[in-house]
């Protein structure tokens, strides 16, 4: 049994803009309204590195900004779990195309944020976290894996981890390939302890039972269809400061069983 | 960290298909990069390619998951009675406490760079037969290697690029500690393919002859591939003279530049540092590092700052990457299972290809080999873009 406090969230998604107004959303309370992911630019990051980075950093950094300032810590001493089925789409369509022509000349910036880990390092440039990042993928089961990555992290240290999971589609050809609807990230930071900012504790272990859907049927369809929504029950009990139960999707035949209590 | 038993491990790259190869190879001093012929490359480098890997034949319902990566991948695990091994684990602990970590930086993409040059003219769609979460994805690694092993445990693949296998022993490590699992196989899978020759060659970091690391001309890294492995088991109660042993592991993040380090080696320092004090252990108590060097000027000066600030100079250590190529996700486990080597048989690699040693190089750089030497302690260093930092400290237990 692993356990953590949450202590702060992230999100953004298609109609999803931030923790705060998509919460309702998640929780069923509100309606939920599609419309295309929209990504702010990261201030954290100084201009030239902003203008250089694509839509996967963005993603991944928006949302751990959101859970890092709802939380009310310091990025600088969190270590960090950034998990997501793959490196950056575009980034990765150019340098194949490129590689397809006669010249295979790359752009060297293109090279080096084409590597897995671009939100990781971007994301301790930014904040000047120092502390150990990892960038892990388990394809459809990359939600899982990060948060087990970081529940087993906080579990020998004992202290606090931020965890980004976060998708963004790969343009075509390759979406063919790897259809995805459109870009979803969400957040989490997780402590070892129970904190007065503490949300509630989750305590997670392997199961095999199938994973839980969503009942909004267009959210099922974003949970089905992109690996970081496969948060989206653990965020709707979270949404709802409800204690539960809740099975997320991991890998074929198997599951992540997570008990929420202590909700605040 | 609590300590772990090292029960098995293998390594295959351009110095030699398993140990007995390596070990020949190491105890030569040969290196097997050799001037750059692989698929339509035309550059002017020398890679360090694994001479057999297109003829492996991977098992006809595992075809979907057929590419170089996955193929060198099952050719590594072949060796040493690994896969034995991995059941005999099996038998101990149930398939399901058994994880598998790995790291990779590329994995499949070859499939990819292969296919965009296949493109249907008319609508730019991709060869039907490419698969992408079976060749091109980072995890189609995870997914090959744990269904040709048969586990049921936790699965996931690190890509922290050239950190990512070291990384791997990292995070297996907690999941044992945390109580998840009982062993895992851990490790790394990089082989070469278009995007990392060209992307080096962008950033004018290749060398145009074999990568010398820590040479006062060194001009750049060599490109290897590599598929290295071991098993990472929960302390038996009672532990073999001459056992080995993952003691300790730290990561830090450089917080500097996507694709320099930092100038002083804050953060490689930083992770030598935690590893020592997860292992219980002060700088004097290692015997020999094997280093990162990967032989570009930036780093190797970088990490020598670092090595200088926190080791006596009368530390011994050496960059293997002469000998094996930069193997990027692959060099964390294949450097790990160097080190395994070295307790193991007393052999303190000497760096091959480094003429001229640094003048600025203030410890006790090899560039012979001193074998027959038994020791104890060996760390080793692994640093990624991203300014993404890991070291191991394994040990021989007396």
């Amino acid at each position: 049994m692993l356990t953590a406090y949450v202590r702060g969230v992230g999100l953004l998604g298609p109609g999803l803009t931030d923790w705060q107004t998509g919460a309702p959303v998640i929780a069923g309370t509100a309606p939920y309204r599609p419309c295309p992911t929209v990504l702010p630019a990261p201030q954290a990051l100084p201009p030239a590195e902003r203008r250089r980075t694509g839509a996967t950093v963005k993603l991944a950094i928006a949302v751990a900004q959101q859970a890092v300032s709802r939380a009310a810590i310091d990025p600088a001493g969190l270590a960090a779990v950034f998990a997501s089925s793959s490196g950056d789409g575009v980034i990765c369509h150019e340098i194949c195309e490129t590689l397809a022509t006669e010249e295979r000349q790359i752009s060297p910036t293109r090279f080096h944020n084409s590597v897995h880990n671009a939100a990781a390092g971007y994301w301790s440039i930014a904040t000047g976290a120092t502390a150990a990042s990892s960038a892990i993928c388990a394809y459809d089961a990359s939600f899982a894996a990060g948060l087990l990555e970081a529940l087993t992290l906080i579990a020998v240290s004992g202290a606090p981890a931020l965890l980004s999971a976060y998708e963004t589609a790969y343009p075509e050809p390759m979406n063919a390939k790897r259809p995805l609807p459109d870009s979803f990230g969400a957040a989490l930071v997780l402590t070892a302890t129970s904190e007065q900012m503490s949300l509630a504790r989750i305590t997670a272990a392997l199961g095999d039972a199938p994973g839980d859907r969503m009942s909004e049927p267009q959210l099922e369809v974003l949970r089905a269809g992109v690996p970081a929504a496969r948060s989206l029950p653990l965020l709707a009990l979270l949404a709802r400061r409800e204690p539960g139960r809740v099975v997320i999707d991991y890998l074929p035949e198997q599951s992540v069983v997570l008990e929420v209590c202590e909700c605040r | 960290m609590t300590p772990l038993s090292i029960s098995h491990f293998t390594a295959t790259s351009c110095i030699g298909r398993g140990l007995d190869e390596m070990i020949a190879s190491l105890r030569a001093r040969r290196s097997g990069l050799a001037p750059c012929t692989f698929e339509t490359v035309r550059l002017d480098t020398y890679v360090g390619e694994v001479p057999g890997v297109d003829e492996e034949s991977l098992p006809h319902e595992l075809r979907r998951f057929d590419c170089r990566n996955n193929r060198l991948a099952q050719l590594g695990l072949r060796q040493d009675g690994f896969m034995d091994a991995v059941q005999a684990s099996v038998a101990r602990w149930g398939r399901r406490r058994i994880g598998l970590v790995l790291g990779t930086s590329t994995s499949g993409i070859l499939a990819t760079e292969i296919a965009y040059r296949q493109r249907d003219p008319a609508t730019g769609a991709l060869p039907p037969d490419l698969d992408y979460a079976g060749t091109h994805n980072s995890y189609s690694l995870g997914a090959f290697t744990r269904l040709l092993l048969g586990l049921e445990g936790p699965a996931t693949v690190i890509c922290t690029a050239c950190s990512s296998s070291a990384k791997a022993f990292s995070s297996a490590g907690r999941m044992i500690e945390a109580g998840l699992i009982d062993a895992a196989v851990v490790g790394g899978v990089d082989s070469l393919c278009l995007t990392t020759l060209y992307g080096f060659h962008s950033l004018q970091l290749l060398s145009g002859a074999p990568c010398k690391p820590f040479d006062a001309a060194r001009d750049g890294i060599s490109i290897g591939e590599a598929a290295a492995f071991a098993l990472l088991e929960r302390m038996p109660p009672h532990l073999d003279s001459g056992a080995l042993l993952l003691t300790g592991s730290g990561e830090s993040s450089d917080a500097h530049h996507m694709s320099s380090p930092h100038p002083q080696g804050r953060g490689a320092r930083e992770a030598m540092a935690q590893a020592l004090a997860a292992a219980q252990l002060a700088p004097p108590d290692i015997d020999y590092i094997n280093l990162h060097g990967t032989g570009t000027p930036g780093n190797d000066a970088a990490e020598g700052c670092a090595v200088s600030t926190l080791f006596e100079h009368s530390i011994r250590a050496s960059s293997t990457k002469g000998a094996t190529g930069h193997t990027l996700g692959a060099a964390g486990a294949l450097e790990a299972v160097i080190c395994a080597i070295g307790l193991r048989h007393g052999l303190m690699p000497g760096s091959a290809n480094t003429e001229r040693l640094d003048p600025a190089v203030e410890f006790d750089y090899l560039r012979e080999n001193r074998a027959n030497v038994p020791f104890r302690r060996a760390l080793s260093n692994s640093f990624g873009f991203g300014g993404s930092n890991c070291s191991l400290i394994l040990e021989r237990s007396a």
